[in-house]
């Protein structure tokens, strides 16, 4: 049975399935919704809602929550994330698992409030500093917002590890259908929080190794587990790619955008289809080689400019011409306007 | 020189003797203490602060308290960085290391998720009332359960002696080589004086280790602020004066006496703050279930939904503009709430802009019968333009062939659209007689319905139904929704109005 949701309110919902029960956020826009769903909803289920005073001690109550070992989040959207950033280094570095939204918008800067996508540098490649990743996820509808956020909770803990929900503006602000079956979904045991108990005495959540030998094995336990979830945690989606002559890449609202204009080129006779990275962190580079080997041409689309396609390029490592179109400043490109940039790459047998 | 002179003073002609039968043990260490400090790399037995350092009697004076209050299992001490950083060395108790000026916000994590344990934030004077400033002011004024010691040397240590928001006015360091200048630098910061002002904390004080008989009032602080989380009390602070030997460039006692002479006149020992505080626990939201949450509005729709019907389009296209206030949004929202109740796919998507009345707003319907690809409409089936600058921006973007509903009485004068087909419904008016300008966009709903046939009328009352709890306003859409559906019917010329073939298929 489904209900008309808000993206940005189904974050919420499938958070409280997934069982978090703290929410610490500030609000900005396109996110603030995902913080008026929190404020409402977790602490009727008996978590807890705090909106901070900044997203840099947003972030740092997750990092207590989460060390305490609670299934704990914050969302917001660029110029908040940028904030958020030495937090997130740190919950990398003490190894803590919780989910971070960040539903994109305009910038650099302020920008403005309309959707990009062009936080996927700082999310996808890093932007704290030190070496470590960001499992990140990216919802294209509604129901995704619920079920990627979900996933987000159960990789975060698989793995140790903030887990980042990646979209946009319009997939945050758009309604749709969602439908949400309640199941019981049970948080791994965490023997390493500290929770105030004789149990966990013991424990310490910290990212300070001073010994350089003891900071370097450190980050190659990180690594091997990094390399762990590469290899078996990405997600796409594909649509009509068998006989695509034209892979088209894209992710979030981008990627409905270009299924629509899938649809319309093969109207007109030209085989184009359409890869989807479900995760952009691991991103799915062997199942994109596996899925252009037929194909004669790439073409990324972007609300950026050009910065999922360096892993689209990493990941065919020059087998095939790449090609990117990019729009932004928070202009999403119509279905007509993806039609012409396909058939400037196939024009259309007729 | 000093440190030379120290290392002669200390070096022993002799081999010490280690064997204890040849003194009483007088004193031991706080069991609260590692027996050895195992986390450091060497030196197990000994901390790694200065000789003459506070933290090392500010650490006994936390473990003696924590020891005799019984709740080493129970606290979770949460590690700064500065000099501190290295706390989880010593405290045998549950750890936690944070960023740079954040413990308030970490403590505060941490004591939501275990409200009933004893959780303590210990930062020096830059981690506390430089970068952290925002996090202890909002910690303290939240009344977060917690703990905060808070040692002031008037200096940056660990990073070798730069200016500290407490640094005394003259008071020499790397980074205020003249001497720290008002002027340039500001005056120091009082940080219990400024804690003082805000309601919800319970306890706050200002100790020294100047002398034994000050470092006896400190002891006694430290156990009142502990005892006071452990019965729950609220929010406490102990602002502990501390010297800092090294940096300072004295020996130990100097530095004791500069800790009385100089600091000490500069941030007066006082109890700024002794009371218990009532905060106010009203509003408490109602106890649900996950499922109640989940799947929130599902039984509403369940009993709402029409399935079944036979919808003439494959998918159709529908976008919405006018003012904001006009309830363009709203009107969209109940188109997509009855699609998805007719069991078609739908997506809504607004233009969102900064909160605000009169600006211009608009968004998007999609009814399909497929998954739908792009929300975002180019080119629009129908066109409900609520207003004349709607109209003009828009009509070029509707499908040849589509529908544009204009909610005046009559195009202006200009505009000429020959690609679609053009209704104009004086929508205002209209609701207007019926009692209310602001069931204008019901009327809308209305006219669309009974022009397309894209959605029933008795899904739209289900619907508004189930959204309008108040009677009489919902009696006012059912008319609304009539007079739109009856203006289309007997208004509107017969034969001025095309059928839906005009559709896009």
């Amino acid at each position: 049975m489904r209900q008309l949701c808000k993206g940005n309110v189904a974050v919420i919902k499938g958070a409280v399935l997934a069982g978090c029960r703290a929410y610490y956020g500030y609000p900005i826009t396109p996110a603030s919704e995902v913080a008026e769903a929190a404020a409402l909803y977790i602490p009727e289920v008996g978590g807890t809602f705090v909106q901070a005073e900044s997203e840099t001690a947003a972030i740092n109550m997750v990092y207590g929550a989460a060390s305490a070992g609670v299934r704990a989040m914050s969302a917001s959207s660029g110029p908040g994330l940028s904030l958020m950033q030495e937090g997130i280094s740190y919950l990398a570095g003490s190894e803590l698992p919780c989910v971070i939204v960040d539903i994109m918008r305009g910038g650099p800067g302020l920008g403005n409030i309309a959707p990009e996508q062009s936080d996927y540098f700082a999310m996808v490649k890093g932007g704290g500093h030190g070496n470590y990743r960001n499992i990140v996820v990216a919802p294209a509808s509604v129901q995704e917002m619920a079920d990627l956020t979900i996933l987000a909770f159960e990789l975060a803990d698989k793995y140790r590890n903030p887990a980042i929900v990646l979209t946009d503006g319009f997939v945050g602000q758009m309604m749709e259908p969602l439908n949400l079956e309640y199941r019981e979904i049970l948080a791994p045991p965490k023997p390493w929080a500290v929770q105030g108990t004789a149990g966990t005495r013991k424990n310490m959540i910290s990212s300070i190794v001073l010994e350089p030998d003891e900071l370097e094995e450190h980050q190659r336990r990180m690594e091997a587990k990094y390399i762990r979830c590469q290899q078996t945690e990405t997600r796409c989606e594909e649509y009509c790619t068998e006989d695509a002559e034209l892979i088209l890449v894209g992710f979030g609202i981008v990627s409905r955008v270009l299924r629509s204009a899938v649809d319309q080129a093969r109207k007109q006779g030209i085989k184009a289809g359409l890869f989807r990275p479900i995760t952009l962190w691991p991103f799915p580079s062997t199942e994109l080689a596996a899925c252009s080997a037929r194909a004669e041409k790439i073409l990324v689309v972007e609300l950026s400019n050009g910065q999922m396609v360096e892993d689209v390029r990493l990941a065919l490592n020059g087998t095939k011409p790449i090609d990117f179109y990019g729009r932004v400043g928070g202009n999403v490109p119509t279905v007509e306007e993806l039609v012409v940039k396909i058939e400037e790459q196939i024009p259309a047998s007729v | 020189m000093a440190l030379q002179d120290t290392i002669q003073v200390v070096e022993p002609a002799e081999e010490p003797k280690v064997a204890t039968d040849n003194y009483e043990v007088v004193h031991e260490k706080s069991k609260l203490f590692y027996p050895e400090y195992e986390r450091k790399s060497d030196l197990k037995h000994q901390t790694h602060y200065c000789p003459g350092c506070g933290h090392g009697v500010v650490h006994k004076l936390i473990a003696e308290a924590l020891e005799d209050l019984g709740v080493q299992d129970e606290t979770i001490l949460v590690s700064p960085v500065g000099c501190s950083v290295f706390a989880y060395y010593y405290f045998d108790v549950g750890n936690v290391q944070v960023a740079h000026g954040r413990a308030p916000a970490a403590a505060t994590g941490l004591k939501r998720a275990c409200p009933d344990k004893i959780v303590i934030a210990y930062q020096g004077d830059g981690d506390l009332a430089a970068i952290g400033t925002a996090e202890i002011v909002h910690a303290a004024n939240r009344g977060e359960k917690i703990t905060v010691f808070f040692v002031n040397n008037a200096i940056y240590g660990m990073t070798g002696g730069q200016m500290a928001p407490t640094t005394l006015v003259g008071q020499r360091s790397t980074t205020s080589p003249w001497g720290r200048r008002p002027v340039n630098e500001g005056f120091p910061l009082h940080v219990c004086e400024l804690l003082s002002s805000l309601e919800a904390p319970v306890y706050i004080e200002r100790v020294a280790l100047s002398d034994n008989k000050n470092i006896m009032k400190a002891r006694r602080a430290v156990r009142k602020a502990l005892e006071l989380q452990k019965n729950g009390a609220g929010f406490t602070f102990v602002e502990i004066l501390s010297p800092c030997p090294t940096i300072w460039g004295k020996d130990p006692v100097e530095a004791r006496k500069w800790v009385g002479e100089k600091m000490i006149p500069n941030f007066p020992l006082n109890v700024y703050r002794d009371r218990k505080v009532e905060i106010p626990n009203n509003n408490a939201p109602p106890h649900k279930t996950v499922e109640e949450i989940v799947s929130g509005e599902r039984k509403a729709a369940a009993e709402g939904m029409v399935p079944g019907r036979q919808h003439h389009f494959r998918e159709m296209g529908i976008k919405i503009a006018g003012f904001g206030g006009q309830g363009v949004l709203l009107l969209g929202q109940l188109l997509a709430e009855m699609g998805m109740r007719e069991g078609l796919e739908v997506s809504w998507l607004p233009s969102y802009g900064p909160e605000m009345r009169s600006g211009s707003a608009h968004c998007h319907v999609c009814l399909s019968k497929e998954r739908i690809g792009s929300p975002l409409l180019s080119r629009p089936d129908v066109l409900i333009a609520m207003n004349e600058i709607s109209l003009r921006k828009f009509a070029a973007q509707v499908a040849p062939g589509g529908t544009i509903l204009y909610g005046r009485e009559r195009l202006p004068e200009d505009v000429q659209i020959e690609h679609a087909q053009v209704i104009c419904i004086p929508a205002s008016e209209i609701a207007d007689k019926l009692g209310s300008a602001k069931v204008a966009n019901v009327v809308m709903m209305g006219a669309l319905l009974e022009e397309t046939e894209c959605l029933s009328s008795a899904t739209a009352m289900k619907v508004l139904e189930a959204k309008v709890k108040n009677p009489a306003l919902l009696e006012l859409d059912r008319k609304a929704l009539d007079a739109g559906r009856v203006y289309i019917d007997h208004t509107v010329a017969v034969g001025a109005v095309t059928q839906a073939d005009g559709f896009a298929q």
